[in-house]
């Protein structure tokens, strides 16, 4: 029997292509349905070129053949309007979610810093927060870990080109959202969260700067060694995870300035706020995956078909 | 120029982008004087709020005297007929921003946005509309693209709801014929009932030269700081914009020699230095960086050995928008470092 764990992307859009793309080369995962809603979509055609699986007819369109497919896994690249109904109806089936969309309506999950949590406590659903989160989260986390942060705040800076218009509509569940990420799962007491679109042609590779206020002195080099080590650990699935410049220190200030760049499978390379979401919720999926096999957590029963 | 018989409304920044000049730090016993000060001298609208609008108290910022509930609380009960805007940039403020200061009694809400990126101001706007509220679409750096593009981003602004858009000359890098230009093609083009108004910035000593080119080409809503105190080398000098719409029969409603007392006695002695075109703030104008970045960029130079100019020219070359102060000191860094390689 196959260890990997056999899964569904709905949304075919970039984000769905782009993640379809890494999961193929996947140890761990093995895409299998593409699901959309316009039968014309390139997203859908691209996925049928690739010998995967595909419906125009949303999840309802392929709900009949999860069992006999296996399907265990699924990412929801759509919208946080119908992520709910789209969750609601796969884990009933037995299936993982993991959402890549705003809903939020599991526990935020940042690969390195709490996803082994969630593995372990096999969570039906997990929400990967959002672009900026899981490029500055990380971070938040590697300082917090050494001492008590006070105050966390994020500037997320991304490409106009890569904003797509469900963002630009409303901006404000990203500010949200990230902030209550950098609390929850950074461990921040206080969290802020800015994002600035940037429309420069060529355009720029994601920037991401975090300040942190510490509740005492911060010991730099406690610090300084837990931020690199972080760093390591996402860059076991973004490369392109780079410490540009820090961490610096003034007075209680922590500052790290972070650049993001994709791996460019389907993405252009800088738009690294894309490609680290779709690699942080595949990670999350090979974490499941690894747990599976390792007998860490049992999958829900299913009759074999 | 004859504008002789045109009603305009003035709109005072100095509790605004003053904010910038003094690193967020006016108190609210300033904020209270220079208001009444202000009002008494038929000033018709003020902006209060942190330099980068509601929500701006931050890390990258700077936190500012006290929160923007507290200096609008502060202020706006004790003012007899101008009524107070706040600013609010979409990514940084959000619509619980906006119904608080709502609650406070704003008249006005102002949403900002880089240039080309309007629809992120929909919700805003929309809301502010919905509320009741004078809605202002505010169309930052609006000298870095070409007349038709920011017309297309007006009249998203509009299609939310906005009735009143702004060109805002955020770097003070415009001419009058680019004003004109501007101006000129929204007048044309939007609802005649929309109202156009224009921000500027006196890095290149066109504050009042280019407003007059905004009134003259439609414009009815001008902006401009008491004393000059704003970004950079601070906005169009209200007392001198005054004068000369004085001499010229421009209607403001507002009494030349009160708002120059204002600006003498009340706004010019809480400045931290003389906000005047020094080659910093003339590099902002020349080469168009976004005019918050001045202090950011001396600080930068006193801390790692890297003239402001360089940084600030370096910042301009990579089309930095307005809000990127986190990558002055990234650059900064970054420069120091491969001076000390090179070296």
């Amino acid at each position: 029997m196959s260890k990997k764990l056999r899964a569904a992307i709905i949304g075919s859009g970039n984000i769905g292509t782009d993640l379809l793309m890494k999961a193929m080369r996947s140890e761990w995962i093995e895409p299998i349905w593409m699901v959309g809603i316009e039968p014309e979509s390139e997203g859908l055609k691209r996925a049928a070129d690739f010998g995967i699986k595909t419906t125009a007819e949303g999840v309802n369109g392929m709900l009949d053949q999860v069992i006999s497919d296996d399907i265990r896994i699924a990412f929801d690249a759509t919208s946080a309007y119908v992520h709910a109904e789209n969750s609601a109806k796969l884990n009933a089936l037995g299936v993982i979610m993991i959402d890549l969309t705003p809903a939020a309506i599991g526990p935020f999950c940042i690969p390195p810093v709490n996803l082994k949590n969630h593995a372990k406590k096999l969570e039906m659903n997990v929400n990967m927060v959002t672009c900026g989160g899981q490029a500055t989260i990380p971070m938040v986390a590697a300082i917090s870990q050494v001492q008590a942060v006070e105050y966390g705040e994020i500037i997320a800076t991304v490409a106009s080109q890569s904003v797509g218009p469900g963002t630009r509509m409303n901006i404000d569940e990203f500010t949200r959202t990230t902030s209550a990420g950098v609390e929850q799962v950074g461990g921040a007491k206080k969290g802020k969260a800015i994002i600035i679109i940037n429309p420069a042609e060529p355009p720029m590779v994601m920037r991401d700067t975090v300040h942190c206020l510490t509740a005492d002195k911060p010991d730099e080099e406690a610090i300084t060694r837990s931020v690199h080590k972080m760093v390591a650990a996402v860059q076991e699935y973004v490369p392109g995870y780079k410490l540009v410049n820090g961490p610096i220190f003034d007075g209680k200030r922590v500052t790290v300035f972070m650049e993001v760049e994709g791996l460019g499978d389907f993405l252009p390379k800088y738009s690294g706020n894309l490609d680290i979401m779709t690699a942080a919720g595949l990670r999350t999926a090979e974490m499941f995956a690894e747990e599976a096999a390792n007998g860490g957590i049992e999958l829900p029963v299913r009759s074999t078909p | 120029m004859d504008l002789k018989g045109r009603k305009i409304t003035v709109h005072d920044m100095s509790l605004r982008d003053g904010m910038h000049a003094k690193q967020h730090q006016i108190s609210i016993e300033q904020m209270q004087t220079i208001s009444q000060g202000l009002d008494a001298a038929g000033v018709p609208l003020i902006e209060v709020t942190h330099g980068d609008g509601l929500g701006g108290a931050s890390v990258n910022w700077g936190f500012p005297a006290a929160s923007d509930e507290e200096y609008l609380r502060a202020v706006i009960p004790h003012l007899k007929q101008t009524k107070v805007s706040a600013l609010l940039l979409p990514g940084v403020g959000t619509v619980d921003h906006l119904k608080m200061a709502a609650d406070c009694g704003i008249s006005t809400i102002r949403v900002a946005t880089h240039c080309t990126e309007a629809d992120v101001a929909f919700q805003h706007i929309k809301l502010g509309r919905e509320m009741g509220l004078d809605t202002v679409g505010f169309l930052m750096m609006a000298h870095m693209i070409e007349p038709e593009q920011l017309l297309e981003q007006a009249l998203l602004m509009e299609s939310y709801g906005a009735n009143c858009i702004y060109a805002t000359d955020s770097a003070g890098y415009m001419l009058p014929d680019d004003v004109t230009a501007r101006i000129g093609l929204l007048r044309e083009k939007l609802q005649p009932e929309t109202e156009l108004g224009f921000h500027g910035h006196h890095n290149l000593s066109m504050g009042i030269a280019n407003s007059l080119a905004a009134v003259e080409a439609g414009a009815n809503r001008i902006d401009c700081a008491c004393g000059g105190m704003g970004a950079g080398a601070g906005n169009t000098p209200m007392e001198v914009f005054i004068a000369v719409c004085d001499r010229m029969g421009i209607e403001t409603g507002v009494d030349t020699f009160k708002i120059a007392d204002v600006a003498e006695e009340l706004v010019t002695p809480i400045m931290d230095f003389p906000v005047r075109i020094d080659r910093n703030a003339l590099t902002l104008g020349y080469a168009g960086v976004y005019s918050s970045f001045l202090l950011f960029a001396k600080r930068a130079e006193e801390k790692y050995g890297i003239p402001a100019r360089e940084l600030l020219l370096e910042m301009g070359r990579r089309r930095m928008v307005g809000g990127q102060e986190d990558m002055i000191e990234d650059m900064a860094l970054t420069m120091a470092k491969e001076r000390k390689t090179s070296s």
